[in-house]
């Protein structure tokens, strides 16, 4: 029983580590990516002084970078809701030390990636019509439904187990007072007992079936701001899965590498064993076949018999003009990561976390790949269109990839990176020592 | 070009004869190209076969959401009988004789001074394409003021509409600018303000501020040929059937049955049928109010 308490003692100790150590390197970071959110805020102040006309769109090539950023992030989300709301539901024992840094990338990458669809407005400052005109024919409202309703689904994902975790935690020796003070506050007198644990266990589950669907839905109405336009390219009825499944494989891949840069920055190896962050690698790499299936069967069915329009684009896509971004996402996010995951010898931690990295940025460019080749093409006759992002767009993308990290450092500078009481009941469970 | 109050609505019955009266030559029927098929003669019409249908139940659901509904464009018996079952004075179209243009683009550069639009934004575009013979040809492409909109469709803020005499326009006052419109439409007429160039400067006595005229056009926001309604409620040809020296370019009334460029005058239902009138992407189920006739050898089908 002492030498139980004394590892549980361990385990709330590295559950708070990232809040208290706070060295130079971590600082300097931290400044670091401050800078970059605070130089996107500042070129997104300047396009809403001079317009939309600062960006590198035009009437041909009208949606750019920014939708690539709204479908990317909120693609993020997804894969941090899904491995947590799977491994609840599937009972995997595995998903301990995993399920609170998901739940925090789902909800950090939801709240960077819903400010986007009001950042790609021409007048932002009226998007509050969307709600008082209802036009429930129209897709941009569909999405609109469906981030906020995800958002909320995502804010109790997280927050629940953050409850149980603060009434846990807030007797620990060593907190700040104020936080001891919030801690309480927010536990809602949790004390740990049967029927604390009994309901919580049970919301968490209803939440768990609850999010898959809603996600599936975001991801799908996100698809059908694109398919249900008569585009070449965009028109499919494979564009809502497709999204799906995009998001969910850059999501996966994003949970790895926020599980392993705080695995090493926090030195929580013991907690979070290899073997999560490689059956996250397997999870992944199961997610990459299938998206690499689904890639297959677009191409095979819109080149063999597409009409003229979608020759020309899959002509461009694979053999021209898109070729070399189309090939470099095939090898870096298909071929690279899975070879990477399917031997022994490269399937370690930094493997895999590697292996994330390719997919996370690969998607990304899969998804500019997805939305802008299409609108180059002429819809009735002359010039291929032209789009390159401009300096606001990058500098704005930049500070939203950059905000990730630094939300994630200020949330768990507050609340437990490892959710405590769910590793704890977990080892209870399986009759382990913690 | 001046806006009056009266233009704004009202009663504007005799607006459109005033319009019609001002063509010069009426065009006697024999003179149009081939003998017409009489309507009457026809054994079962597609309204009657739609009502049929409906009749038996099959089509009840299809009703409820409005599908069954015969779209004016596509009704010629009923535009030629007079019996359009609309309650407004006026239903334009537009009529392209691609016969007659040869691409000079002087449609563009009439639109754009009317609308005090900067030189690289087109609300008319006029594509050089080349026909199954190989032959080339121009074809001018403005809104084809959908019956069945995308556009209208998708509009999360409500800020484009059909107003009561089919013309579809974008109130800038409440467009969010988000450009899904554009995405919808397959014609791509659709132009959003970028306001890279600036604009021609616009008198204060030509200033609009209405959905159907907005000059200066606002920031931000998506713009698109109205079918000058503005200056079609004055009794004046749009800026484009105007500046067209080729008198390719016709204004019609489904509700009148009548059509003219300035010049001659036709009645539209006949017209479009004699001379194998088609309507560009028709097939997509949009209704487009505009007509093109063909004759060069082009594909009908495009």
């Amino acid at each position: 029983m002492v030498a139980l308490s004394d590892r549980s003692g361990e385990l709330a100790r590295a559950a708070l580590a990232p809040a208290s150590r706070s060295g130079r390197l971590s600082r300097a970071i931290v400044a670091m990516l401050g800078v970059l959110v605070l130089g996107g805020i500042a070129a997104y102040g300047y396009q809403l002084v001079n317009g939309l006309g600062v960006t590198g769109l035009n009437d041909d090539v009208f949606w750019g970078l920014y939708e690539v950023d709204i479908v990317t992030l909120i693609g993020f989300s997804y894969g941090g809701a899904l491995v947590s709301a799977i491994l609840r539901l599937t009972g995997a024992s595995w998903r301990g030390p995993i399920t609170r840094i998901a739940e925090a990338t789902a909800l950090t990458t939801l709240v960077v990636g819903a400010v986007f669809p009001i950042i790609h407005l021409g007048h932002p400052e009226r998007v509050w019509r969307v709600a008082t005109a209802l036009q429930i024919n129209s897709p941009i409202t569909w999405d609109m439904l469906a981030i906020i309703t995800y958002l909320i689904a995502t804010v109790i994902l997280f927050g629940l187990p953050v409850v149980a975790d603060m009434g846990r935690l807030r007797g620990e020796p060593g907190l700040p007072g104020w936080k001891q003070r919030l801690f309480a506050r927010g536990s809602f007198g949790w004390v740990g007992a049967e029927e604390q644990q009994r309901v919580l266990n049970r919301s968490l589950t209803a939440l768990a079936i609850v999010i898959i669907p809603l996600a599936v839905m975001v991801h799908t109405v996100l698809a059908y701001a694109f398919s249900l336009t008569s585009r070449p390219g965009w028109h499919s009825t494979i564009f809502g899965p497709y999204f799906v499944v995009a998001a969910i494989y850059s999501g996966v891949a994003v949970v790895i590498i926020v599980s392993a840069a705080y695995r090493r920055a926090y030195h929580l190896e013991r907690w979070i064993p290899e073997r999560a962050v490689i059956n996250l690698g397997y999870l992944m790499a199961a997610l990459g076949v299938l998206y690499g299936y689904l890639l297959f069967t677009e191409v095979t069915t819109e080149g063999y018999v597409g009409g003229e329009a979608s020759e020309k684009l899959l002509y461009a896509l694979l053999l021209d003009r898109w070729s070399l971004l189309f090939w470099v996402f095939v090898v870096g996010g298909l071929v690279v990561p899975l070879t990477i995951i399917a031997f022994k010898r490269t399937r370690t931690t930094t493997g895999v976390t590697v292996a994330a990295c390719l997919v996370a940025g690969a998607l990304l460019l899969k998804r500019f790949l997805m939305f802008v080749p299409p609108l180059t093409q002429p819809l009735i006759s002359g010039d291929i269109g032209a789009y390159t992002p401009s300096w606001v767009e990058l500098m704005v993308t930049v500070a939203a990839i950059a905000a990730i990290p630094l939300l994630l450092i200020a949330l768990f500078k507050v609340i437990p990176v490892l959710s405590v009481t769910e590793i704890e009941e977990i080892a209870v469970s399986r009759g382990e020592a913690i | 070009m001046t806006e009056n109050a009266q233009s704004n609505g009202g009663p504007s019955g005799h607006v459109g004869i005033g319009l019609f009266d001002r063509a010069t030559t009426v065009v006697p029927a024999q003179d149009i190209r081939c003998p017409l098929p009489d309507p009457a003669s026809r054994e079962i019409s597609r309204r009657q076969f739609l009502h049929t249908i409906g009749a038996a139940g099959a089509l009840v659901a299809l009703k409820a959401s409005g599908v069954q509904r015969i779209l004016a464009s596509e009704d010629l018996d009923a535009i030629a009988a007079g019996t359009l079952d609309i309650a407004t004075d006026h239903q334009w179209v537009m009529v392209f004789d691609l016969r007659r243009c040869d691409g000079c683009r002087d449609c563009i550069k009439g639109c754009q001074k009317e609308h005090f639009l900067p030189k690289e934004v087109e609300w008319i575009k006029v594509y050089d394409l080349v026909d199954a013979q190989g032959l080339e040809y121009s074809m001018p492409v403005l809104c084809m003021e959908c019956e069945n909109a995308p556009c209208v469709r998708v509009c999360p803020a409500r800020a484009t509409y059909y107003q009561p005499d089919g013309v579809i326009v974008v109130d800038q006052s409440i467009c969010i600018g988000c450009r899904m419109c554009m995405a919808a439409c397959p014609y791509d007429v659709r132009v959003f303000n970028w306001d890279r160039q600036p604009q021609p400067p616009v008198p204060p006595e030509h200033r609009g501020t209405r959905p159907e005229f907005t000059a200066p056009q606002r920031k931000g926001t998506v713009g698109k040929c109205a079918m000058c309604v503005h200056r079609l409620r004055l009794g004046e040809f749009p800026a484009c059937v105007e500046a067209c020296t080729m008198d390719a370019i016709y204004v019609g009334d489904l509700v009148e049955d009548v059509m003219s460029n300035g010049k001659e005058t036709f009645m539209l239902s006949q017209y479009l049928r004699a001379n194998d009138a088609f309507r560009y992407r028709a097939e997509l189920g949009t209704a487009p109010r505009v007509y093109y006739v063909a004759g060069h050898g082009q594909d009908l089908d495009f």
